[in-house]
C-alpha cells in the first residue's frame, strides 16, 4: 500500500513541477497546492499503513495505527489552505493592478 | 520545566492579536507593539541570565514529556538570538512610527509585525522539527502579508517571486520531514541526534541532511539567493529592516541547528558542500554589490555576503569559528537594520535609489552621513566596533581548522563590503550639495532617534564584547557537544 501512495506522490509532484514551472500564475499557484498535496500523501506513507486499525492503543487489537502523521498532515493542510488562499487574492490583486497573469510581463525592468 | 521561555512567542501572537480589533486607534497600537517589545526583550534577557545559571531552558507543553509532546528549548544561542531579534525590532518599529504612513498603520502594520516577531522567536526556541516548519510558516505568512502591505506594483510584482519560492521550499521542508520521520521514527530534535548517533549517520541520513540543507539554503539565501535582492528591496523601509535583520538569520540558525545537533558525523560530506556553497555565495554576493547603482540593491546584496560569511563558520566547525559566527550573527542583525534603516532614509529624502543621482548629502544632513560612516567601519570590522571580534575569532577558527581558501574569500569579501559601502558614502555623501536649503526635506528627531540607538548598540557590543563573551562561548560549547543539548531535554525534566 505505502508504494502505490508513494508513486502516487511521484504523479502529483511531477504535475505539480510541470505547473510550476508554466507562466500563468494561476497554474503556479496549483502547482503549489498539488505539491503540499503530493507531501501530504508523503507524510502518510512515510507512517506506514495499518490497514483498517485506529490510532488507539486498543484492548482488542493488538496493531495501532501511528497517529503523528496524521496529526502533522492535519496541521500542514490548515497551513497550506492560508497560502493558498493568500496568494489567490494576491494574484487577484496583481491582475488588478497590471491586468496581466502573465509572468514573463510581471519581470519588472531595471530602471523604474 | 521553566515556562518563562514560552513568552517571546506568546507575548506578541496575544498582542497581535488584540490590535486587530483596535485598528483605528493608531497611538494605542503603537503604545501596545513597543510595550510587549521591550518587555520581551526584558524576559529574554532574564532568560540569559538564567541559562547562565542552571543550564539549558527546557518547557514540556502540556506536561507530555519528551519524545512525545512538543518542547521549547532555550540554550544560549537561541536566546541570544532571540534576545537581539527584539532589541532590533524595537528600533525598526520605532522608525516606522515616523515612516510607515497612516495607511499602513491601519491595515494591520503592528499585528503583523508582532506575528512576525512571534515566528521568529518560536523558530528559535522550539525543540520539535515539524514545530519548527509550522513556526516557520507562521513568520513567513507575517512576512507574506508585510511585503504586500500597501500594494504598490513593484511591491506586488516581487512578493509573487517571494512567496513562490517559499512555498516550495515549505514543500521541501515537509518532504525532509517525512523522509526523516520514516527513517528514525521522532520529531524531537534532541531524540533526533540520540537516534543518528546510536544508529550512525547512514547514506540516507546523509541524503535527507542535503534536502534539509537545500530548504534552509533557500530560506536563508545560502547560494539559493536569487530571490532576495528583489523581494527585500521593494518594501517600505521599515519592514525591509526588520526582514534584512531577521528573516535570513532564522535560516541560518536552523542550519546551525541541524547541522551540529543532527547531522555533524559526516562532515567531510554535509560541511564541505556547505562550505562551497559558502564561498560561491561570497562570492556571487561580492559581484552583486558591486554591479548595481542602486542603493537598495547593493544593500540587500550585503545582506548575501554576510549569509556566506556567517556559514563559513559552520563549514569549518571549529569552536572558536562558531563563536565568531554567533557573535557576527548578533552583530549582523543590529548592523543590517541600521543600514537598511540608513539606505531607506537616504531615499526617502532624495527621492531616488540611484546613487550617482544624489550628492553632497553629509552638508545637508550630517547626521545620517556621520552614522552611515559608522556602520561602514562596523561592518567591515574596525576595532571599537561590533564586526571586529565576530571576524577576528572566526578567521582563528578558520586558520585552526586550516581552511585557508574559506578563510582568505571571507576576509576579501569584508573588502568588496568595504568599497561597496564607500562608494555609496563618497558618491551620495561627498561631492557639491545638489539640495538646496529650500528644496531640502527635514529629517525628522523621531526618524534619528531609533538609528542612532542602533549605533548606540553597535559600540556597546563592541566594546562590551568581554560581557558578552559569556554567553557566546556557552552558546559555542552547547552548540559543539550535542550531549549537553540531549541531556538537558530528555534526562533533566
Amino acid at each position: 500500500m505505502e508504494t502505490v501512495i508513494i508513486i502516487l506522490s511521484g504523479i502529483l509532484v511531477t504535475i505539480a513541477t510541470y505547473l510550476l514551472l508554466s507562466k500563468n500564475l494561476i497554474k503556479v499557484i496549483l502547482g503549489t497546492a498539488v505539491l503540499t498535496h503530493a507531501v501530504h500523501l508523503l507524510i502518510m506513507a512515510m507512517g506506514g499503513f495499518y490497514g483498517s486499525s485506529v490510532p488507539i492503543i486498543g484492548e482488542n487489537s493488538e496493531e495501532y495505527a501511528d497517529a503523528l502523521p496524521q496529526a502533522l498532515i492535519l496541521t500542514s493542510i490548515v497551513i497550506s489552505f492560508a497560502v493558498t488562499a493568500f496568494f489567490l487574492v494576491l494574484a487577484y490583486q496583481v491582475y488588478k493592478r497590471t491586468k496581466t497573469t502573465d509572468l514573463k510581463q510581471l519581470r519588472g525592468f531595471r530602471h523604474e | 520545566m521553566n515556562n518563562i521561555i514560552v513568552f517571546p512567542m506568546v507575548l506578541p501572537l496575544i498582542t497581535g492579536v488584540l490590535l486587530i480589533f483596535f485598528t483605528p486607534y493608531i497611538k494605542l497600537q503603537r503604545g501596545f507593539t513597543l510595550f510587549s517589545l521591550i518587555i520581551n526583550a526584558i524576559i529574554s534577557f532574564i532568560m540569559l541570565q538564567t541559562i547562565q545559571m542552571e543550564g539549558i531552558l527546557t518547557l514540556h507543553f502540556g506536561g507530555w514529556l519528551p519524545p512525545f509532546g512538543i518542547s521549547f528549548v532555550a540554550d544560549s544561542f537561541a536566546t541570544l538570538l532571540v534576545l537581539t531579534t527584539n532589541i532590533v525590532s524595537i528600533f525598526c518599529v520605532m522608525y516606522a512610527f515616523f515612516t510607515i504612513g497612516k495607511e499602513r498603520e491601519k491595515l494591520y502594520f503592528y499585528p503583523f509585525v508582532l506575528f512576525l516577531i512571534a515566528g521568529v522567536n518560536g523558530s528559535f526556541l522550539t525543540g520539535d522539527l515539524f514545530n519548527l516548519f509550522v513556526t516557520f510558516e507562521v513568520m513567513l505568512l507575517a512576512s507574506y502579508a508585510l511585503i504586500t502591505l500597501g500594494g504598490t506594483k513593484a511591491q506586488l510584482r516581487e512578493s509573487i517571486k517571494y512567496i513562490t519560492i517559499n512555498v516550495v521550499s515549505s514543500s521541501l521542508f515537509l518532504i525532509a520531514i517525512a523522509y526523516l520521520y520514516g527513517v528514525l521514527g521522532t520529531l524531537n530534535l534532541a531524540h533526533l541526534s540520540e537516534r543518528i548517533q546510536e544508529v550512525g549517520q547512514t547514506p540516507i541520513l546523509t541524503v535527507i541532511s542535503l534536502v534539509f540543507l537545500i530548504v534552509f539554503s533557500l530560506k536563508s539565501g545560502l547560494l539559493l539567493y536569487q530571490w532576495l535582492p528583489g523581494s527585500y528591496s521593494k518594501p517600505p523601509t521599515a519592514i525591509a529592516a526588520l526582514f534584512g535583520a531577521l528573516l535570513t538569520k532564522v535560516g541560518i540558525y536552523a542550519l546551525f541547528r541541524t547541522f551540529t545537533l543532527l547531522f555533524y558525523h559526516e562532515q567531510q560530506i554535509t560541511h564541505t558542500i556547505i562550505g562551497i556553497m559558502a564561498a560561491l555565495t561570497l562570492i556571487g554576493g561580492s559581484i552583486g554589490a558591486l554591479a548595481y547603482t542602486n542603493i537598495r540593491q547593493i544593500v540587500s546584496y550585503n545582506v548575501v555576503i554576510t549569509v556566506g560569511f556567517i556559514l563559513v563558520g559552520l563549514a569549518v566547525m571549529h569552536t572558536s569559528a562558531i563563536e565568531g559566527a554567533v557573535f557576527y550573527m548578533m552583530h549582523d542583525m543590529i548592523v543590517k537594520a541600521l543600514l537598511f534603516l540608513l539606505a531607506g532614509s537616504m531615499i526617502y529624502l532624495t527621492k531616488s535609489e540611484r546613487m550617482d543621482e544624489m550628492s553632497g548629502l553629509i552638508r545637508n544632513y550630517p547626521a545620517l552621513g556621520w552614522m552611515f560612516f559608522i556602520v561602514v567601519l562596523s561592518l567591515t570590522g574596525i576595532p571599537p566596533l561590533s564586526g571586529f571580534l565576530g571576524k577576528v575569532l572566526l578567521g582563528q577558527g578558520a586558520i585552526a581548522a586550516g581552511s585557508y581558501v574559506l578563510l582568505g574569500l571571507s576576509f576579501a569579501s569584508g573588502f568588496i563590503v568595504l568599497y561597496s559601502l564607500l562608494r555609496i558614502f563618497m558618491s551620495c555623501f561627498w561631492g557639491e550639495t545638489i539640495i538646496s536649503e529650500e528644496e531640502e526635506i527635514p529629517l525628522r528627531k523621531g526618524v534619528l532617534f531609533p538609528m542612532s540607538l542602533l549605533v548606540c548598540c553597535t559600540f556597546l557590543l563592541g566594546l562590551g564584547s568581554e560581557a558578552v563573551a559569556v554567553y557566546i562561548v556557552d552558546a559555542a560549547e552547547t552548540l559543539m557537544n550535542p550531549s549537553i543539548y540531549i541531556d538537558a531535554v530528555l534526562y533533566n525534566h
